[in-house]
Parts: C-alpha cells; structure tokens; sequence
C-alpha cells in the first residue's frame, strides 16, 4: 500500500511563498496528475514529496508513514526529472541500471529490466551511448526507464514527455499508462499539458499560485471548474466568462441574454464553454437592417475573427466589450462581422462569484 | 588582415617568449647533457651520473617522497574538497585558511618546520614542558633518516595539499547538483555517491591536480634541504650541488634530463589513467 497523504505543506523560498498549505491525498494505486501554468509550484512539491525538499511546514505521509524526516533513498520512490539528470559518465544501459545496482540486484535481473524498460521506452538500440550522444528526447526516455526499472511503490514524473513529438508522445502517453496499472505504482505526474492531463489522469490536481484550487476527474475539472481560474486554464479554446447585472427575483441580464440564476448577489459572472453554445442565427453584416431585435433568450455575438481548424472553426467574437469564443461547424458560412445569435445550453451553464472568483452551486 | 590569422599574431609574443626563455634554454641543458665542451656526442656525463654513489639514493629518495607524500595528498585534498564543497556558510572562509601555505615559499616553509623539529624547536620545548622528556632530542640527525623523511612529508603536505585543493574545488563545482539529487533518489549512499558520480565527473580536475602536483614532487628542494641537510639526498639537491658545488654543468644537466624524464613519463601514465572519452564529459 503505498497512499501518499500530503498535510499542510508550505514551501517558502526567503520572501517567495512557493507552496501555501497543501492537502492532497493520492490514494494507493492511483495515478494522479498536477496541473498548473509554469512556476505555480508543481516541481516544489514533487520534489518535497521525494525528499528533495524541506517544507517550510506541514507533513508528507506515504503508505501510512510520516516519511518527511527520511532521506529521498529510504523513501521508495523513484523520480523522472524534469531536466533529465541523465549521468553523462554512464552509457544509457548503466545510466538505466543505476538504480537497480543500488539495490545490489543481480545481473541477471539487472539485465533483464533493463531490455524490458528500455525497449518500452524505444530505447533498446541506443544502450551503449553516452548521454552527450543523445537527442533530448532520447535523453528523457532514458530517465523515464531508468526510474521504472526500479519498480517503486511510488513514482514521481516531472513532465516527463515534454520533449517528445506529438505522436511519439501519444504512443508513450498509452504506454507509460498501461505499464503503471499493472505494476500498480501510485504515480504523481506533473504537466502543463492539458490533454496529457485529461488523457491519462485518474484524477487532476490543479494548482495555481502554489495552491491546489481543485482536485477531481477530468471531466469534473472540465465540466465545473472550481475558480474561474481553471474554466480558463482548462480547455482550448478557454472558458467564456461575461458581467451579469441582477434584474430581480434571481433573474439575470447578460448583454440582452436573460437567464435564471442564484438569487442572492448582486454581482455574479456567467460562464460557458464555447462548444455548449447552439447557433440559432447569423445576421450578416451586408444585411442593411443592422437595428437587430433583441431576442431575450440569446446572445448576440459580433464575429471578429475566424479559425478554421479542421475539426470545427473557432469564431473570436464580442459580446459588448467582453471577448467571447464560439466553436462552430466546420461548414458553416460565418464570416467577420456578422451576428451571431446563441443560445447556451442550459444545463452548461456555469455562475461564478467575482469576488472569490469560485463557481457558485 | 584574415580574421583566422589573428589568433595565431596574437599568441605570437607570447610564443617569442616561451622560445627565447624557455625553449632556447631546455636546448642549452640538453646539449650540456649529451655534448662535451668541444661538442662531441657523448654518454659520459650520464655513466658518470648512474656510476656517482648518490645516484641512486637520491633517485629512490625522490620517487618514495612521491609516492608517499601525493597520495595523501590527493585523499586529503579529495575530503577537504568534498567538506569545502557541502558547506553552505564559511566556505569562502575554509578556503582561505586552507591555502594560507599556498602563500608561503616552499624555503620558509622548510625553516618553518625546521623550527619546529631542530634541538631546540617547539617539540622539543612543548614534550620537554609536559615532562615526556629529561632533555632535547634530535630529531633531525644524520642517524634519524626515518625522522627526516616523516618531517619531510608532514611539511610537503602542510605546504602543498592546498594546491590540489583549489584545484578539486572548483572541479567539484562544475559537477550539477541534480546529479546527486537524481543518486539519492536512486538509492546511492554518501559514500557511493562520491565513487560513482564525483570522481567520474571529477576525473579531468584530477587529472590536473595530479600532474602538477607529481610534477612539483620531482622538484622537491628546498624542505628537503633545510629539514635534511645533505643527509637525504634527492634529484634536486643533486643538481645543485654538481652545478655549484662540484662546478660540473654537464653532469647537472644530466640530472635534469632525468627529472624531465620521468616528469614526461608520469603525466603520461596519469593521462591516460583518467582519461575521459569524449562523449562522457559533462
Ligand atoms: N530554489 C529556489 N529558490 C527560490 N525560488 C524558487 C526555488 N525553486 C523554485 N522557486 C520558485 O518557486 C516557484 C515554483 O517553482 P516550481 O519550480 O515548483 O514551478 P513549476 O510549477 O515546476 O514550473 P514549471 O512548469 O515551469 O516547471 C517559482 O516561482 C520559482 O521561482
Ligand atoms: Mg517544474
């Protein structure tokens, strides 16, 4: 059993607060995902995890053990770093065998996980090289097989495929999943990419600014974002947030766009995700009657630019000053300028609190 | 001008230099060496130098400084270096204590063990006040050649360990942190992390400390001459004293052949023993 519990843990750097009072369970077997924008803490608090690290506070538990006083090799972990950390004076065999030689396996085994990772990692005709020799993505298949040959209770992978190509790194991505479910490691995996994140994440932990702001499935991080922090880092294209004015009884007016909603603020924020919007008209802009009839169940949403991106077209639109994003049918006719009329689906809906910035039930 | 031609004019002079007060010089020795005065080739001078009785003595002498006193020297320097380098407050302040000696000429540094060791020296003085002893010994007679030799050695490591020191310091500090973090993860003890990740990655530092310092040890002069006076004869002292005693230049000259010698044949063998492929450097 190897469940790691994470109590309160800060990290303070002198006068940067790196991570404000952490709580994350990972549970036994599980593979979760730290998600956040570049320098929100996820590399501190793998690291504290390994042992590399001292919180400032708080305590790390693994399999039921406070551990946080134990150096990183009494831990039962092993890490993929995020620069590699390949020895340069070892070819990519010993560099692999490396840990299992500290186990003082013998070399029959050793021999063994060596041919198995490195073939998994397609690595297996590179063994004899050094590390100046390699491609840097090479280079970090290396440090991701070296850290599975060892077969720890608990692995830790700091953006482990960032430096591979798209495709390769889908291939991997299925790989390196199903190779952890049957070893039945508990896996802390940092990314910034949000696909990798959905893709392969029994659970995402979303950190922002050193906290963890939500932690849930991927499709709950999606579908209800916890701040409007994650319905905008979250996506591609982001989140859609428009200013609400109350217009009484929990009724709420959205640029001519009435909906019902949470009926004791003043101030709240609308939110939708630009697919869950349904098209009901364009008007164009050649059409003479620009004194448009506002209809109260729809958005009007004036075209600015338009992506064709194969799958479906992106529209960047203006809803009053706010940008708003609509993803469209890939045949359809829109061009800058016109107006769209849209009518969100109603169970997509999201309301926010512009004051804390959470979702509001 | 061609810019490729610029590198070269620049290391012109420096290069004039080297010739005229160095290579012109080593020509000179050398021809002392194998020519006599009327400039016929000749191995008299050497036959001379292996049939002469001090030969050999100072020859074995040399070497078993050397290899008494440079690895002791490498291990101590390798330890401090590692404390030096795992400090996190006061580095800079251990630095320099420890290379004080670097300061001192080897000369003073010989009296300055001499007036530790002589008959009426600080040890002497210091055992005689804590009443190990009724009366000053000599440390340093002709009788004592074992003495010499451990006096010898403590003053050649006091005063030249910093060298190989400053050496491996900085050689320590090219060698990036996650290497160790990545080892500690892995499993590796203190102790296997210094076998298998620094002295790999530490070995062109090495490499240099080691044949300065075996260089300098086949120079040794001036302590052996003040702590052993002519009773331990080494390559050297034998130099000097067929240049300005025995007043025979050529003789000298073939001494120092053999010191360049085996200088040659020595970072020869340390080059090759930690030589480092190319493609595993750092
Ligand atoms: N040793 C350190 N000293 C001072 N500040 C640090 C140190 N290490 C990290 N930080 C700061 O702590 C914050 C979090 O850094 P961290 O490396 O954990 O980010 P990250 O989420 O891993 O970013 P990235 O995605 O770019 O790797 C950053 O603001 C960084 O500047
Ligand atoms: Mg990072």
């Amino acid at each position: 059993m190897a469940e790691i519990n994470i109590k309160q843990v800060a990290k303070r750097f002198g006068k940067t607060q790196a991570l404000h009072s952490i709580d994350l369970n990972v549970e036994d077997q599980e593979f979760l995902v730290l998600l956040g924008a570049s320098g929100c803490g996820k590399t501190t608090l793998l690291r504290i995890i390994a042992g590399l690290e001292t919180a400032s506070d708080g305590e790390v538990w693994i399999g039921g053990k406070r551990i946080d006083k134990l150096r990183p090799k009494d831990r039962g972990i092993a890490m993929v770093f995020q620069n590699y950390a390949v020895f340069p004076h070892l070819t990519v065999f010993e560099n692999i065998a490396f840990g299992l030689r500290m186990q003082k396996l013998d070399q029959s085994t050793i021999d063994k996980r060596v041919k198995r990772t490195s073939e998994l990692m397609h690595i297996d005709s590179l063994l004899e090289r050094y590390s100046g020799q390699l491609s840097g993505g090479q280079r970090q298949r290396v440090a991701v097989a070296r850290a599975l040959a060892t077969e720890p209770s608990v692995l830790l992978m700091d953006e482990p495929l960032s430096n591979l190509d798209a495709l390769l790194r889908m291939e991997m991505r299925a790989e390196l999943k199903t190779v952890l479910a049957e070893s039945k490691t508990t896996t802390v995996y940092v990314t910034h990419d949000q696909v990798e994140a959905m893709s392969m994440a029994d659970r995402i932990a979303v950190m922002h600014e050193g906290e963890i702001v939500q932690s849930a499935s991927a499709i709950e991080v999606y579908r209800d974002p916890a701040t409007q922090f994650v319905g905008s880092f979250i996506g591609n294209p982001p989140m859609n947030f428009l200013n609400a004015k109350s217009s009484g009884n929990g009724e709420w007016n959205i640029e001519g766009l009435l909906l019902q909603g949470p009926s004791d603020r003043t101030a709240i924020q609308f939110a939708i995700r630009p697919e869950d919007l349904q098209l009901c008209g364009v008007k164009s802009s050649t059409e003479s009657n620009t004194d448009q009839l506002i209809e109260p169940d729809k958005l009007h949403a004036t075209v600015r630019v338009i992506e064709p991106l194969g799958s479906h077209k992106l529209a960047s639109c203006k809803v009053g000053d706010a940008l708003f994003r609509v993803v469209l049918d890939s045949d359809s006719s829109v061009s800058a300028g016109d107006v769209l009329a849209l009518k969100p689906l109603p169970d997509r809906v999201r309301w926010f609190d512009p004051e804390s910035n959470k979702a509001m039930a | 001008m061609h810019p490729r031609l610029l590198p070269y004019l620049l290391l012109l002079p420096a290069a004039f230099f080297l010739c005229v007060f160095f290579l012109y010089p080593f020509f000179l020795v050398a021809w002392q060496a194998f020519f006599t005065d009327a400039g016929e080739y000749t191995t008299e001078f050497f036959s001379e130098m292996l049939g002469h009785w001090k030969f050999e003595g100072a020859l074995k002498n040399t070497l078993i400084l050397t290899l008494i006193v440079v690895p002791i020297q490498t291990a101590l320097a390798l330890f401090m270096a590692t404390l030096v380098s795992g400090m996190k407050k006061g580095r800079d302040i251990a630095l320099y204590i420890w290379t004080i000696p670097l300061g001192i000429s080897d000369l003073a540094a010989g009296i300055i063990w001499l007036a530790i060791f002589e008959q009426t020296g600080f040890l002497n003085s210091f055992l005689y006040t804590l009443g190990l002893i009724d009366q000053p010994q000599t440390f340093l007679g002709y009788q004592s050649k074992t003495t010499i030799f451990v006096a010898i050695v403590l003053a050649e490591v006091w005063r030249a360990t910093a060298i190989m020191l400053v050496i491996l310091v900085a050689g320590m500090g090219l060698i990036p942190k996650e290497y160790y973090e990545c080892a500690d993860v892995f499993g590796a003890s203190r102790w296997k992390q210094f076998t298998r990740i620094t002295l790999p990655l530490l070995k062109p530092s090495l490499q240099t400390a080691l044949i300065l310092r075996v260089i300098l040890a086949f120079e040794v002069f001036a302590v052996v001459v003040t702590l052993g006076g002519t009773n331990l004869p080494v390559l050297m002292s034998e130099i000097y004293v067929w240049q300005f005693d025995l007043r025979d230049a050529h003789v000298a000259a073939a001494y120092a052949m053999v010191v360049l010698a085996i200088s040659i044949l020595c970072t020869l063998v340390i080059m090759w023993a930690l030589r480092t492929p190319k493609e595993a450097r750092i």
